[in-house]
C-alpha cells in the first residue's frame, strides 16, 4: 500500500494504491491549503481517504508527493543567443516541470538584474557557450549575479571551459551553485538530462522548503519533483515500456488544469514527408511545454483574452450568450475552487477546456514552412512532426471529470484548414480516468514495472472520433 | 614568431554551411572533410542555413572563420548585409568566405568576386575550386604555419 500525492495550486489529491496487487484502493481530493498551511489540506485529504477506504493505516509516512503549488519551480534563464543556448535552457527547465518567469539572452545589465530582483525566481539557469565556445557572456552573466541581491540557487549549464572561474566567483559572494553538463555541448546538439536532475533535487531540498511545503515531511516521507516532472516520468514510461512489459510507443499526455495547460510528447517526431529539411534546436524525446494564459481558472480571464468570445461561442456544446460567457469565466476566475453547476456553466468550462487544448497542441507541435525558389519547394520543418502519432492521453481535471470529454479532446486534432501545423491527425485517445499519471510517475522511481501495469489497466479508450 | 607558435597549438573552428533556401550539401561535405583532416574543428550547419544561424553558431562556438557555400545561384541575395550582421554580432573580425556558383547566369568572375568583396567577404571562391585552395588561404588569413 503507497500514497502518492500532488499539491497542485487548486487541489490536493491523494491516491492510495495497492502494489502487490496492482489495484488503485481509494482517490480523494480536497482544495489545497498552501495559503494558511499546507497540512491542513494534506491531513483533510488522508482523513477522507481513510473514511473512504476503511483503511486505517494508509502508510502515510511512506507516501511521496509532488507539488506545483505556491507558484510551482518559478525559473529564470540566462543564456548567449536567445535561439541556441537559451532555447537549450528553457527546454531543459521545462522538462524539469519548471515555470519559466523570465529569460535573458547576451551580457545582461544592472536593470536587468533589478528587474530580476523584483521578480524573485525560485532558481536561476544560467548557460552559454558550447563547450571550448564564448566565455565571456557566461563569466560577465556571473559575475553581476554574484555581486546581485538574488539569493535563490544557481545551475550552471554552461561552458566547461570555465565553469571552476564560474564556481569561484559566484561563491566568493555566498552564492549557492550546482553545475551539470552544458546544455548544448556543441551546436545543435542538447543535452538536457543532467540538468533536469540537478533542477530536480534542488526543487527538493531547497524549494519546498522555501515555499514552506517541506512541512508535509512530519506526515508524509518528501516531496521529491515538480508535479510536471512527474506527469512527464509517468508518460516516458507509458511510452517506452520496461524489460517486458510493453509501452504504447510514442504518445502525447495532455494535462490542462486551474493554472495552466501542459502538453508532454513522448516522440522523436520525426519528418512523415520525403524531401523535408529539418531546422533549429533538436526538441527532446521527452518534451514538455506549459502554458500560463490557457488555465481555466487562475487566469480565466487571460484565456478568454487569448482565445477570444467569438471562438468560445463557436465552440460550444450547449450554446450560451457571449455576455453570459464572459460573466461565466469572471466568477471562475474570482472563485478558483468553485466547480461548474449550471449546464451553460458545464458548456462555457467545456469549450474553455477545449479551446487550451487546441491552442496548447498547436503551439507543442513543429510546424512546416514552404520555401519555393526556381527549381521547387523546400519545406522546412521546424518541432516535432506528431500528424502520425498513435496515442493521445487526456489527463488533467478539465478533461478526467468532465462530462464532455469527447468535445474537450477534439482539440487535439489536425486541422486541415491549417496544414502547417503538425497535429496528430488520426490518433486513439485514451483519458486517465483515475487522474493518477503524476503518481505512475512517482511510483515509477522504485516500481517501474508495477506503475507501468497499473497505468495501463487504468487507461480508458474512447470511441474514435 | 610567438603568435604564430600560439596559433599554431590552437584549435581553430570553421562554421560551415549552405546559405538560403539551397539543400546543395555535396560541396560542403567535401570541404568538412578537408578542413578536418588538416586539423580543424568545424561546426556543421547543413544546408537551408540563414545568417543568423550563420552567426549565431559562430558566436556560441567563437568561431574563427565562417565558410559559406551556395550553388543555386541565389548568394547575392541571400549573403546581402551579411559583414553588417556580424558587425552588430560582435564578430566585426571574423574571417567570412564564400563559394560555388554565386550568380544565375555565370557573370565574368572578376566582377563576381569585386561584389563579394564589397560585401565584406574576406575571400571569393568560383565553382570546382579543390578545397586545399581556401584552406590554405585560412592558414595564412589565421597565422598558421603549415
Amino acid at each position: 500500500m503507497k500514497l502518492f500525492i500532488d499539491f497542485g495550486s487548486t487541489f490536493t489529491k491523494v491516491v492510495a494504491i495497492d502494489i502487490s496487487n496492482e489495484e488503485i484502493v481509494g482517490r480523494v481530493q480536497v482544495p489545497s491549503t498552501v495559503d494558511t498551511d499546507v497540512t491542513i489540506g494534506l491531513q483533510n485529504a488522508i482523513n477522507n481517504l481513510k473514511k473512504e477506504t476503511g483503511i486505517k493505516d494508509l502508510m502515510e509516512k511512506e507516501a511521496l508527493a509532488c507539488s506545483s503549488a505556491a507558484g510551482g519551480l518559478r525559473m529564470t534563464c540566462i543564456g548567449l543567443v536567445p535561439s541556441l543556448t537559451c532555447e537549450a535552457a528553457a527546454r531543459a527547465a521545462l522538462g524539469a516541470g519548471a515555470k519559466l518567469v523570465s529569460h535573458h539572452s547576451y551580457k545582461m545589465t544592472s536593470h536587468e538584474i533589478r528587474e530580476m530582483e523584483k521578480l524573485s525566481p525560485d532558481m536561476v539557469l544560467l548557460v552559454g557557450g558550447t563547450d571550448g565556445g564564448d566565455e565571456e557572456t557566461i563569466l560577465h552573466n556571473a559575475r553581476l549575479l554574484a555581486k546581485s541581491k538574488l539569493s535563490m540557487p544557481v545551475v550552471f549549464a554552461g561552458n566547461k571551459v570555465v565553469r571552476d572561474e564560474v564556481v569561484s566567483i559566484l561563491q566568493s559572494y555566498g552564492k549557492y551553485v550546482e553545475c551539470t553538463e552544458n546544455v548544448m555541448p556543441e551546436i545543435n546538439v542538447l543535452q538536457v538530462e543532467s540538468c533536469r536532475e540537478a533542477i530536480r533535487k534542488i526543487f527538493m531540498e531547497n524549494i519546498i522548503k522555501a515555499k514552506g511545503i517541506d512541512k508535509v515531511k512530519a506526515i508524509i516521507k518528501n516531496v521529491i519533483m515538480p508535479t510536471p516532472a512527474a506527469v512527464l516520468s509517468g508518460a516516458k514510461l507509458l511510452a517506452e515500456g520496461w524489460e517486458d512489459e510493453k509501452g504504447l510507443g510514442e504518445l502525447m499526455v495532455l494535462d490542462p488544469g486551474g493554472a495552466t495547460i501542459d502538453v508532454h510528447s513522448i516522440s522523436y517526431g520525426r519528418p512523415t514527408k520525403s524531401g523535408v529539411v529539418i531546422k533549429g534546436l533538436p526538441e527532446p524525446f521527452a518534451k514538455r511545454t506549459v502554458e500560463a494564459d490557457l488555465g481555466v481558472r487562475y487566469n480565466a480571464t487571460r484565456l478568454l483574452e487569448t482565445v477570444g468570445k467569438e471562438k468560445l461561442m463557436n465552440d460550444l456544446p450547449i450554446p450560451v450568450p457571449g455576455d453570459r460567457i464572459v460573466n461565466i469565466i469572471n466568477s471562475f476566475h474570482m472563485n478558483i475552487g468553485r466547480l461548474a453547476n449550471t449546464e451553460e456553466e458545464i458548456s462555457v468550462e467545456t469549450s474553455m477546456s477545449r479551446a487550451a487544448v487546441e491552442i496548447a497542441v498547436e503551439r507543442h507541435v513543429g510546424h512546416l514552412e514552404i520555401m519555393h525558389f526556381a527549381d521547387g519547394d523546400i519545406l522546412l520543418q521546424r518541432g516535432k512532426d506528431l500528424t502520425q502519432l498513435e496515442t493521445v492521453i487526456g489527463s488533467g481535471g478539465p478533461i478526467v471529470f468532465s462530462p464532455n470529454q469527447d468535445f474537450v479532446m477534439q482539440g487535439v486534432f489536425f486541422n486541415s484548414k491549417n496544414p502547417l501545423v503538425l497535429k496528430p491527425k488520426n490518433p486513439t485517445c485514451y483519458i486517465d480516468e483515475k487522474y493518477i499519471m503524476y503518481a505512475v510517475g512517482l511510483l515509477a522511481i522504485d516500481s517501474p514495472k508495477a506503475a507501468l501495469r497499473i497505468m495501463k489497466q487504468y487507461l480508458k479508450r474512447m470511441g474514435n472520433s | 614568431m610567438e603568435k604564430a607558435k600560439a596559433e599554431d597549438r590552437k584549435t581553430h573552428k570553421v562554421v560551415l554551411g549552405t546559405i538560403g533556401a539551397d539543400a546543395h550539401v555535396v560541396g560542403i561535405y567535401i570541404l568538412r572533410r578537408a578542413l578536418e583532416e588538416e586539423g580543424f574543428e568545424v561546426v556543421y550547419l547543413g544546408s537551408v542555413v540563414s545568417q543568423e544561424e550563420f552567426i549565431g553558431a559562430a558566436i556560441e562556438t567563437k568561431a574563427d572563420a565562417i565558410w559559406v557555400s551556395s550553388l543555386y545561384g541565389m548568394a547575392l541575395l541571400d549573403a546581402e548585409g551579411f559583414r553588417d550582421k556580424c558587425t552588430e554580432a560582435g564578430l566585426k573580425d571574423i574571417i567570412l568566405y564564400i563559394g560555388g556558383i554565386l550568380t544565375p547566369t555565370g557573370e565574368d568572375w572578376e566582377w563576381t568576386e569585386k561584389q563579394f568583396k564589397k560585401m565584406g567577404f574576406n575571400r571569393v571562391y568560383p565553382p570546382e575550386t579543390l578545397p586545399s585552395v581556401p584552406i590554405t588561404d585560412l592558414k595564412k588569413d589565421l597565422g598558421i604555419s603549415g
